[in-house]
């Protein structure tokens, strides 16, 4: 395999001392951005669209119930006369809250678990590889349709939810990155020097993970977007009366999509294309961050 | 090759073990007692007395220890009962026979068409690497898993009504017994379910085949005078497929995951519409069962996939 190089001292196995400098993660923001326009694009789009609503997305409104897109509701309304373009703008919210909460939690205690199984190796490494076997077992949505259905249907629950059935793949994946990290020099000699299990581990370990975590964490933003608005959708997820994307899509969007298509088109979209986005600024991400997964998709 | 079945077989009961141990304990100790639940109704605030509550629990056995409940619910399993729903109060074996063939039908459906369409796709993609056909193929692969499956399912039932004005035939059919309208019913569904499957596949495929492209044995191939269709379908595409073998298990549980929304959107009676009601019914056991169904049928492919994957690459079966 060739291997490319990089400025970034992490994947050159290079320890880094704590996080990157703040010049150094505007540098890589300003490269990241001119080289992948539309991936940046997608994160300001996502990260400013709350800001943008015409109306209240509870407001309700009789005489504009399906009324169809334009000059009075710019996305039209739906079946309780409510302004779509409101809600999908007020949905973002509970999506990337959702997405970026759970997708973060889940990934730091993959990256905690793998890392310490690693680390304690032996037995403690075998059992721990055997639970998160069997957790993989779960396909990640029925893992979170079990948990909703034990704790009932709340936007911190879907995030705990979510946060859990991300646990096993992160551990899983960032476990092989540590396999490689404990063989390097600086963690003998950590252990040489006599450091205890919690500085070999967040000292030492967790900072050289670093790269293929924040990748993990966008890789894992997308799906949780998409997993958030399945939940909603099934009814189990955020309750209905918060805008979600997914809950737009369910009840009178799936039963009137021929009469008034806009209440099923709109929120899909919008779904799509920040997930679109995200996975865009994933890619760029791993590119910058891990040259050795360049191309490879 | 004996040795490596065994061996496989044997680490798949502690898993297995394992697997109901995570199930029971997900659903018995995060909501509490069972019976509170169901004595407290949908609205949660229902009256009840003491003595109520006491003969519930003992019919349900939530007042036996822990582990007397888990030894008790995982014997049924191994003698196929599920025990009774708490909703409908059936055995839930019986809802299982109904709803999962059913389920197994439209996952191998979907697993069929993304498979069918996505090898060739990625294959065409990976050939003509940089070309018109390979952008196309890629923009292709990346809307296919940027789009959401309940959303593709909703626009499949939306265009079928404006451009044709039908819609797939409401109820179910039993595929042996009227195939034709089994097969209105479950296409469509099926299609929705999997596209993503197809864009996934579609990648792996692409990335694999660019890999092998670069290897020798395909150099050897080409330098000792091989037609180009020889050698791409006979060297270099079956050592692609490898990988696309190994993520087949897990796109199997997310296929088998997907059918609960598409069959909540296209109203077909599976095992996913009954997981949905039930969580709407708090019916544990019910949850718990259809959880449990499909984990293992996950495990059992798995374990398929890892003999079929050492009968094709000998390498794994002597590591």
């Amino acid at each position: 395999m060739v291997q490319e190089s990089s400025s970034i001292p992490v994947s050159s196995g290079v320890p880094v001392r704590g996080l990157m400098p703040t010049g150094v993660i505007w540098q890589h923001l300003n490269r990241f951005a001119r080289r992948k326009p539309l991936g940046a694009f997608g994160a300001v789009i996502a990260l400013f669209a709350p800001f943008i609503a015409t109306h209240d997305p509870a407001e309700t409104n009789a005489a504009l119930v399906y009324a169809p897109p334009g000059s009075q509701l710019l996305l039209g309304g739906d079946q309780l006369g409510r302004d779509v373009f409101s809600r999908l703008v007020y949905g973002a919210r509970v999506s990337l809250y959702a997405g970026l909460l759970s997708a973060f939690i889940g990934a730091s205690i993959g990256m905690v678990v793998g890392v310490a199984s690693v680390h304690f190796a032996g037995k403690t490494d075998l059992i721990v590889q055997r639970i998160i076997d069997t957790m993989m077992a779960f396909p990640p949505l029925i893992l979170a349709i079990a948990i909703m259905a034990a704790l009932g249907a709340s936007l911190n629950n879907v995030v705990i939810a979510l946060s859990v059935a991300y646990i096993p793949s992160a551990a899983r994946v960032l476990r092989s990155q540590a396999l490689a990290v404990k063989e390097m020099d600086y963690i003998l000699a950590a252990r040489a020097i006599g450091a205890g299990h919690g500085r070999i581990i967040f000292r030492g370990m967790i900072p050289n993970c670093l790269a293929l975590y924040i990748v993990l964490v966008s890789v894992f933003l997308g799906t949780a977007i998409v997993a958030e608005a399945t939940l909603s959708f099934l009814g189990i997820g955020v309750p209905p009366d918060v805008p979600s994307w997914g809950g737009m899509l369910n009840g009178a969007a799936q039963t009137y999509v021929h009469l008034a298509p806009w209440l099923g088109v709109f929120p899909g979209l919008a779904i799509a294309i920040v997930v679109f986005a995200w996975n865009l600024l994933g890619d760029a991400l791993r590119d910058v961050l891990d040259p050795r997964l360049r191309g490879t998709w | 090759m004996q040795a490596y079945i065994a061996k496989r077989c044997l680490l798949f009961i502690p898993t297995l073990l394992l697997a109901t141990l995570l199930v029971f304990f997900l659903l018995r100790v995060i909501p509490g007692d069972p019976a509170l639940v169901k004595l407290a109704g949908e609205t949660g605030d229902a009256s009840f007395t003491q003595a109520e509550l006491h003969d519930l629990q003992a019919k349900l056995g939530t007042d036996k220890p822990l582990y007397v409940q888990y030894g008790k619910w995982v014997w049924g399993l191994l003698r196929l009962d599920f025990g009774q729903s708490m909703y409908f109060e059936d055995p839930v074996a019986q809802d299982l026979a109904d709803k999962f063939p059913i389920t197994l039908e439209l996952t191998v459906l979907a697993m069929l068409i993304a498979t069918i369409i996505a090898v060739p796709l990625g294959l065409v993609s990976a050939i003509k690497q940089d070309t018109p056909t390979d952008y196309i193929a890629r923009i292709i692969s990346i809307t296919g898993v940027a789009l959401p499956n309940f959303w593709v399912g909703i626009l499949i039932v939306y265009f079928l009504v404006l451009f044709f004005a039908w819609m797939p035939p409401l109820g179910y059919a039993n595929l042996w017994e009227d195939p034709a309208t089994n097969l209105q019913q479950f296409l469509f569904p099926a299609l929705a379910l999997g596209f993503f499957e197809m864009a996934f596949t579609a990648r792996v495929t692409r990335s694999s085949m660019l890999e092998v492209y670069r290897e020798d044995y395909t150099r050897t191939a080409r330098g000792k005078g091989l037609a180009e269709r020889v050698v791409i379908l006979r060297h270099a595409l079956k050592n692609a497929l490898l990988p696309v073998v190994t993520v087949s298990g897990f796109q199997f549980g997310r296929l088998l995951a997907g059918t609960v929304v598409i069959e909540n959107i296209f109203m077909i009676p599976g095992m996913g519409k009954l997981l949905v009601d039930s969580v709407f019914h708090r019916d544990y056991t019910e949850v718990q069962a259809i959880v449990v169904v499909i984990t293992v049928s996950v495990l059992i492919l798995n374990l398929l996939l890892d003999v079929i994957y050492g009968w094709l690459n000998p390498r794994i079966r002597y590591a």
